[in-house]
């Protein structure tokens, strides 16, 4: 009971920082039909931006500049990259971000090099913050918390009760009908651009110092941020946050309980066959749980993709 | 093989030849007498390994292109089918009573069969859709199969992967593939069946259908063709092509590893197709030969080899979606109209200009890369044949002003430069 709770925790971090992730990317592209293959990118120049800043002003004003630094950044790419390839097409736009994603990753490698930055947690949020059954919970792990549920709120609040998110939720639907009614449409779609780096910013800058600021940072999340808005269900952000969770949850759980195949296989009545270092299907027996709870979100992808092709929250059909 | 794939239904001769499927002999004999004399041109074994790198890349990215550019699917998992094809033809090479009976020749076709049999079962959901939800299922699948490589040791051999040799195979008239030149002939062979018939492919109705269902799937479907079944046949067909370079990277390298399955591998493919043009048939094949060549010669000289290429790849979809294909082919016009010349001169001053800027800004990068990463004490480089000091003001002043120098002239010239390519390809003008 107490390992659950502990693991629940664990989840519930991996989650809200897939969700800080998600959330970005899902309104872009429920806003301009691009799906931001550098969005990730965009998280780890958050951290190292961060790293930087902290070394010279401390963290706090790391987590309050980097993030601005990377949303302008983002804004600019929207500007003077996007809005460019956008006469193309959708296919040269998504190519487009894809180069931009290669090209930061070796930036990042050619200004910080390839090792991992020593960036660390800041010193009062170094103490155990209270700890379940001698599982200690460190008090970092519930600052996480605090600011992405914070992050949530705050976007969910901008999104439906203010005038700016008014217009932003009228823009995703009817652009034409806003821009007829003077709205400054593609100055909207910088702001968006430039609001969901931002927020990516900030994933990076808290993610830093827990799971490591490295050059490969950005494309060991960058393909699971995607799986997360598919399963959601692409431009909804309640969608988004359900399929975060749940990617959390279920990748910490079965990391954590070592399930095996072998146990799986002989309650369904399958005998273990007796020379089973010759047997084509010996690997079908060694699998164990943690070994497959990183290809789990994919296959969950894949069959979302079958069964329901718009998500589990989407109302439109990718 | 120099006619645009998209045609102009406005011309009525290249609306008669559309469905025809003949092929244009002089580039196709020029191809195979060029394949034939190269490894007397480049005689020492680094370069053939090159060129065989070279044959393989072509023969995988036209394989793309039969999606990217004829049907407008993108897929970022592309790897994954030439990765499997090339596991299969391994395991061939390792069953030791049934390969001593094949000639290796043979062995690709085998590798395009598993290639197309595993673009047939996950074509069979993923084509459902184009566009966004295609390249997403592309990449889930692929990085799916990518992480089973370390799971099913069986039959992808883990970390190590698996390798086998090429030479236990049926001796084909008494070659038995030693030596690496015999590889190449191999490897060359099997390069112009597979672009042939990729060619003659993409001349077949299917093939015509594939890119009307690109342009314009709902046309399509009102014509009365399944947009779904279009693209499922030509990313099986693809699958196939796939399976072949990845069954002569088995032969060429005779190893196989998770590296092959991956999603660098894939990104890179993409790379190679784009940056080559995906217009054009030829466009992959460019590509190809030009991305080996970077691959190879520049990360000889410099360690930033991918960030130089990370913003040409960036800069390419920026400015000329067409790729170096699309670049090539706007001069057509011009040459038609024997104008060419006058486009020579005014190239060479903007052109020239900007070349001179960016091997400036270069110098600049590896100066602030070498000041950067240089272990500490290590004061000097070399760059450009000269070796230098580079904590010195001297090596930067000289650096900046060749940039800036070069840069300028590049601006300055460069209304000349469009003045010059209106007037050539201005058909009425007279010049005097």
């Amino acid at each position: 009971m107490d390992l659950i709770l502990v693991n629940l925790i664990d989840g519930l971090v991996t989650g809200l920082l897939l969700f800080m992730l998600s959330a970005g990317l899902t309104l872009i592209f429920s806003m301009m039909g691009v799906l931001n293959f550098a969005h990730a990118s965009f998280y780890m120049l958050g951290a190292y931006f961060a790293f930087q800043i902290s070394l010279a002003l401390g963290f706090w004003m790391g987590l309050l500049l980097a993030p601005l630094i990377v949303g302008v950044l983002g804004a600019g790419v929207e500007r003077y990259g996007l809005r460019r390839v956008h006469q193309y097409g959708h296919v040269p736009e998504l190519i487009f971000t894809f180069g931009l994603a290669l090209l930061i990753e070796e930036l990042v490698q050619f200004i910080w090099g390839k090792n991992q930055m020593p960036y660390a947690a800041p010193e009062i949020l170094q103490f155990t913050a209270f700890s379940i059954a001698g599982n200690s919970i460190p008090a970092y792990k519930i600052f996480m918390i605090f600011i992405s549920v914070a992050i949530f709120i705050g976007l969910l609040w901008v999104l439906t009760r203010t005038r700016v998110g008014m217009i932003i939720q009228a823009a995703l639907t009817y652009p034409k009908t806003v821009e007829a009614l003077g709205h400054n449409v593609p100055l909207i779609f910088m702001g968006v651009f430039g609001v969901g780096t931002a927020l990516a910013g900030v994933a990076g800058v808290i993610a830093g110092p827990v799971l490591g600021t490295f050059p490969g940072m950005a494309f060991v999340l960058g393909s699971i941020v995607f799986v997360t808005i598919v399963i959601g269900g692409l431009g909804s952000l309640w969608g988004a946050l359900v399929a975060s969770l749940m990617i959390g949850w279920i990748t910490t759980f079965s990391k954590a309980y070592n399930l095996r195949m072998e146990d799986l296989l002989t309650t369904l009545g399958f005998t273990k066959p007796e020379a089973i270092a010759d047997s084509p299907w010996r690997d079908l027996w060694s699998i164990t749980s943690p070994q497959i709870a990183d290809i789990l979100p994919y296959i969950l992808m894949v069959l979302i993709l079958i069964f329901r092709p718009y998500g589990l929250f989407g109302k439109r059909g990718v | 093989m120099s006619d645009q794939i998209t045609t102009d239904p406005t011309k009525p001769a290249q609306r008669m030849r559309a469905g025809s499927m003949v092929l244009p002999l002089t580039p196709w004999l020029i191809a195979a007498v060029a394949l034939l004399i190269l490894p007397f041109i480049f005689t020492n074994n680094s370069a053939i390994t090159i060129m065989n790198q070279m044959a393989i890349t072509i023969i995988f990215a036209l394989a793309y292109n039969m999606l990217l550019g004829q049907g407008g699917m993108l897929s970022f998992g592309h790897a994954v089918y030439a990765g499997v094809g090339g596991f299969a033809c391994m395991h061939i090479i390792n069953a030791t009573d049934f390969f001593a009976n094949l000639p290796l020749p043979l062995l690709p076709i085998f590798g395009g069969l598993f290639g197309m049999g595993l673009a047939t079962i996950v074509g069979s959901f993923s084509t459902r859709k184009a566009g966004t939800v295609f390249a997403m299922i592309s990449l889930g699948v692929g990085e799916l199969i990518a992480a089973c490589s370390v799971i099913i040791v069986a039959f992808f051999g883990g970390e190590e992967g698996i390798s086998g040799d090429r030479t236990y195979g049926l001796p084909f008239f008494g070659v038995e593939f030693l030596q690496q030149i015999e590889v190449y002939y191999l490897i060359a062979a099997w390069l112009m069946i597979s672009a042939v018939l990729m060619y003659l492919y993409s001349r077949t109705p299917m093939g015509r259908m594939a890119n009307a269902v690109r342009d314009n799937p709902e046309r399509a479907e009102f014509l009365g063709y399944s947009a779904r079944w279009v693209r499922f046949y030509s990313f099986v067909a693809s699958g196939f092509f796939a399976g072949i370079a990845g069954a002569l990277f088995a032969i060429n390298y005779e190893i196989l590893t998770e590296e092959n399955l991956n999603t660098t591998q894939s990104g890179i493919i993409l790379l190679v197709t784009f940056l080559g043009g995906v217009g054009f048939f030829f466009g992959p094949i460019i590509g190809a030969i030009v991305f080996t060549l970077v691959q190879t010669v520049l990360s000889l000289q410099t360690e930033l080899w991918a960030f130089y290429l990370g913003m040409i790849f960036v800069a390419t979809v920026m400015f000329f979606p067409g790729g170096l294909a699309g670049l090539i082919m706007m001069h057509v016009p011009a040459w038609r109209l024997g104008k060419l010349g006058h486009l020579a001169w005014p190239y060479l001053k903007t052109l020239g200009g900007g070349l001179i800027g960016c091997l400036g800004a270069a110098a600049l990068i590896e100066m602030i890369f070498h000041l950067r990463h240089a272990s500490i004490g290590d004061h000097e480089m070399t760059l450009f044949w000269t070796t230098f000091d580079s904590h010195t003001v001297l090596p930067w002043i000289i650096a900046g002003a060749v940039t800036v120098i070069g840069f300028a002239i590049c601006r300055a010239t460069a209304p000349a430069m469009v003045e010059a390519w209106n007037e050539a390809n201005a058909a009425s003008k007279v010049t005097t």
